[in-house]
């Protein structure tokens, strides 16, 4: 079903009874020339561009749970592109540009809203610093802007400008940059694939990787056998887990990062606001709630759930930037599992064993990266090479020295 | 999560830092080796490679906010139920004989 205004007023008119179901519950067959292992955003997007870039159909996206169980419901929806090293700004500044079209392309309201992502910087010392950043992403077309700290007390009147520990001295500011519903992310490359013939199966746990003469040709499944041309791996908080089943020990450890919603109120924040004296982000969901996060608790988890220290910290934080949320009751707050690499960069590579692909190693920032991550990964597939976006992030890279640091934390996953 | 340090006593989480998973062993220092692509290997391994267990996990952790002693606590990753602290001294030392 195609939709636009006239589905909608027909439907208006015949009391929304006609309706389909957006994507195909499919049940799985033998064999398919691609499986992904992972219904999330980055698998589902994976088979969304498999089949409209490469005309690859055969696919089935297999997902231990309900489709979009993971990160991609569990993030707080904000995308961007302000990175500095020259490995990542092409990439990022791909996925942007896909976010701008991704509605058109899919015929989903994805409700991408580019609200602007403003940086705040407290110290001279920070402001070169993204000073640096904005010039990196100007060089490579990005839009960035410095503003001083009169520009952002005009538009953020709120924050804290009397803080004596943290002054607020001005921010970085990407106008393109903002939020996206990230439910319908998910549903709307789900509809994509499906509509061109992807075999979505949930509730079908990947529980082996059958290999022959040293190349993968299927996988096992809770609902048995399949087999597959080719095998692409998307499954971030579980890489570890599920490349284990090949054989492969990878450069990840699993963390816990916890995300917050406030109850709702009527529109204040108008963009995405991040304080730069501390880790902390909020942004304000069309619902009315404020949607707010900051560091990972630091240990290795799967527990999908996090500890009160790090909630104690993430609201100081918050009090810190803006007093006014004190008067706020925290309605919800929850977990998701992160794939942290070793350097802070994700993996979207071949693996050494032969039809076998991996997309992994995300960290905390996966979200925004969904739609050139499935792209690259999908050409990645289909070429058996990766695309020039996603050639340095390889799997190989810490062993050949070429790793991608964009926090310079080093070989410390939790610090990224 | 409360970590029972073996001097302190039962202390919440927030008095340690983290570390993280102790099972992988430093190899032989590189100084007047040859340095082949093994040695490399085992080098990258140590540095980069980590087994990231669902289930119980071997890690260090610091009481920095105590005694500051470093400990071996093992932690199942999948209910943050800690079975077991050890001090990391002792475990050296245990090994070192």
């Amino acid at each position: 079903m195609h939709y636009s205004i006239f589905s909608l007023i027909g439907q208006a008119l015949r009391g929304n009874t006609g309706w389909q179901p957006v994507w195909r519950d499919a049940e799985l067959k033998p064999a398919y020339d691609v499986v992904i292992v992972g219904g999330g955003g980055h698998g589902l997007a994976t088979a969304f561009y498999l089949a409209k870039e490469h005309a690859i159909t055969s696919v089935a996206v297999l997902e231990k749970g309900y489709l979009g169980s993971g990160n991609v419901g569990r993030n707080t929806t904000i995308i961007r592109s302000n990175y500095l090293l020259p490995a990542n700004i092409p990439f990022y500044e791909w996925s942007m540009k896909l976010w701008e079209g991704l509605e058109q392309d899919l015929n989903y309201n994805a409700m991408v809203s580019q609200r602007g992502v403003i940086n705040l910087y407290h110290s001279d010392a920070q402001r070169d610093s993204y000073a640096r950043r904005g010039n990196a992403m100007r060089l490579n077309g990005v839009d960035a802007e410095l503003l001083d700290r009169g520009q952002i007390r005009a538009m953020l009147p709120y924050l804290d400008y009397d803080n004596a520990r943290f002054p607020i001295q001005g921010g970085l500011m990407q106008r393109r940059g903002g939020t996206v519903r990230h439910d319908a992310v998910a549903w709307g490359y789900a509809r994509g694939a499906s509509d061109r013939g992807v075999d979505l199966v949930q509730h079908c746990e990947v529980t082996g990787i059958r290999t022959e003469r040293g190349r993968v040709v299927g996988v096992e499944t809770s609902k048995g056998f399949v087999r597959a041309g080719k095998v692409g791996l998307a499954c971030a908080g579980n890489s570890s887990r599920v490349a284990a089943l090949a054989g492969l020990t990878l450069p990840i450890e699993s963390h816990v990062l916890q995300a917050f919603v406030s109850e709702g109120i009527k529109p204040l924040v108008d963009n995405v606001i991040t304080f730069g004296a501390g880790h902390f982000y909020i942004s304000q969901s069309d619902k009315g709630g404020l949607v707010f996060g900051g560091d990972i608790d630091g240990y290795n988890s799967y527990a999908q759930r996090g500890n009160l220290p790090t909630i104690e910290d993430v609201c100081e934080s918050g009090m810190a930037l803006m007093p006014m949320l004190g008067r706020l009751r925290v309605l919800r707050s929850w977990g998701g599992l992160m794939d942290m690499s070793m350097d802070g960069s994700p993996i979207i590579d071949k693996t050494p064993i032969e039809n076998l692909y991996l997309n992994a190693g995300w960290c905390y920032g996966g979200f925004k990266a969904t739609p050139a991550s499935g792209w690259c990964f999908a050409h990645t597939i289909a070429r058996d090479a990766p695309h020039s976006f996603n050639a340095p992030f390889r799997l190989d890279r810490f062993a050949t020295g070429h790793i991608i640091d964009e926090k310079g934390m080093g070989a410390q996953p939790n610090l990224h | 999560m409360r970590i029972e340090c073996c001097y302190c006593g039962v202390r919440s989480s927030e008095e340690f830092s983290y570390l993280g998973d102790a099972t992988p062993v430093r190899p032989e220092s590189l100084l007047g080796q040859t340095q082949d692509d093994a040695v490399r290997q085992r080098w990258h391994d140590y540095v980069y490679l980590r087994d990231n267990p669902a289930g119980p996990h071997r890690e260090l952790w610091q009481h920095v906010s105590g005694c500051r002693a470093w400990l071996i606590v093992t932690r199942n990753t999948r209910t943050h139920e800690i079975m077991r602290v050890d001090a990391a001294r002792d475990l050296a030392l245990a090994r070192s004989k």
